[in-house]
């Protein structure tokens, strides 16, 4: 009696605070999520923290020029609207994909960025998986390194969340496997020599030393499709944009890393 | 398109050692590859690279197949006056690339 009383005034005089301690030390046990960058190798943690040594900074460079390029029969740069990059682009990306109220359906980075280049600068759009494109992504992309990812606030995304989840829990491909089998229930082990990560698209687009090349989570998600034996979907279609989308909302909360480096 | 990155130390004491990173966009096309048809992919590589302080050559790197896409070159020298570093890239198919760089020795 004596120490339930003591806990309840404990409770009524700094409530609030022992709510957050609580809080707190709940979520700090239970978040088992893990970046694929806890799991790398040394060198390549080295390289993707120094940006003199990650070869991503070569598209970001790339991006920071097209950037303030003007182009398209509109003759404006992107900068023309948007400003400097550093405040008007910070915590974009880390909250894509985000809902297209026009096309009542859930739009990509990529896609986001080739809306302007169309319908702003009135250039043609860029390729997916070009330079150009993986360039200015990466540039958008990494004004959000270290903020956490946020995907996923607006109600009208559920529908779309819940249709990724479904992709990926479904069994598919000649292997008969689903995305979930290796990346939910057996994350952490290893397939050949490569860690199965958690499949956290913390820092797309990311250089992948096996592509030698940046690349971008349509490309990385089509790689494991192909792994699995089962038809890529094509980049930017609806499927690929559900799975980016509730993979970027199962990450919420984790840092972006823009651009990673992954082996 | 991109820009060599080239990391050099603004100022430096005299006869300090300094690290000199160079990071170069390439891809470092091995030659051995093969197409889905079968065709020989051609070699396309940097197969030289050579950093110049002031009038002076400093170093100098000999580049292979094996060596991966994007080359990321770091190298130590000593300062030993003010000046100019120049970096010059070139390999197959007439690649040329080059940066410069400047330092401050006190
Ligand atoms: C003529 C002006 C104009 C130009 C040029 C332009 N944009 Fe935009 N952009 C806008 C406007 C206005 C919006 C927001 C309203 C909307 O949805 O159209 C926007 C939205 C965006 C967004 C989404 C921001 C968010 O908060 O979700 C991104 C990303 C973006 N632009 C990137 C670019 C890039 C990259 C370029 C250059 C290739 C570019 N824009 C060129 C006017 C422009
Ligand atoms: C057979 C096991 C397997 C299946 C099935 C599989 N993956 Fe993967 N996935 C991997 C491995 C292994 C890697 C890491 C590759 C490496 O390190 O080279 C990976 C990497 C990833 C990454 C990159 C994570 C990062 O840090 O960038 C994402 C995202 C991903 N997978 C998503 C998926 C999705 C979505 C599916 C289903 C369409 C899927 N995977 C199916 C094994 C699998």
């Amino acid at each position: 009696m004596r120490s339930i009383d003591i806990v309840l005034r404990c409770v009524s005089t700094s409530g609030f605070v022992l709510m957050l301690v609580l809080l707190d030390s709940l979520s700090a046990t239970t978040d088992t999520r893990r970046s694929t960058y806890d799991d790398m190798s040394r060198d390549i943690r080295a390289m993707q923290d120094d940006d003199m040594a990650n070869p991503a900074s070569l598209w970001v460079n790339d991006g920071a020029a097209l950037w303030s390029q003007p182009a398209g029969a509109a003759q404006m740069s992107c900068a023309d609207c948007h400003g400097d990059a550093a405040t008007s682009m910070k915590g974009v990306a880390a909250r894509y994909p985000v809902f297209d109220a026009a096309r009542g359906k859930p739009v990509g980075l990529e896609a986001r960025i080739n809306h302007c280049r169309k319908t702003r600068q009135q250039a043609p759009a860029f390729a997916p998986e070009s330079r150009d494109l993986l360039a200015l992504t990466a540039f958008v992309g990494r004004q959000s390194r270290g903020l956490p990812i946020t995907t996923g606030d607006d109600p009208r995304l559920a529908p779309f969340v819940e249709a990724g989840r479904m992709i990926f829990e479904r069994r598919q491909g000649q292997l008969n496997l689903s995305c979930a089998i290796c990346h939910d229930h057996n994350a952490g082990k290893r397939l050949a020599s490569a860690l199965i990560p958690q499949a956290h698209p913390t820092g797309y687009p990311i250089y992948r030393l096996e592509w030698q090349s940046l690349g971008s989570l349509a490309r990385r998600l089509r790689n494991c499709m192909a792994g699995m034996r089962a038809a890529p979907y094509a980049t930017g279609s609806d499927e690929i944009v559900a799975l980016e989308l509730f993979l970027m909302a199962r990450a919420r909360g984790m840092a972006t890393e823009t651009p990673a480096v992954r082996p | 398109m991109a820009r060599p990155i080239i990391n050099v130390p603004a100022k430096a004491r005299r006869g300090q050692v300094i690290e000199i990173k160079t990071l170069v966009s390439h891809v470092m096309e091995t030659g051995y590859r093969h197409t889905e048809t079968g065709e020989r992919v051609p070699r396309d590589i940097i197969t030289e690279f050579v950093c110049v302080y002031n009038d002076e050559e400093i170093f100098r790197a000999t580049l292979s197949p094996a060596v991966a896409a994007n080359p990321f070159i770091t190298f130590h020298t000593l300062a030993t006056e003010s000046g100019k570093l120049t970096f010059r890239w070139t390999g197959d198919n007439g690649f040329s690339e080059t940066g410069t760089a400047t330092i401050e020795v006190e």
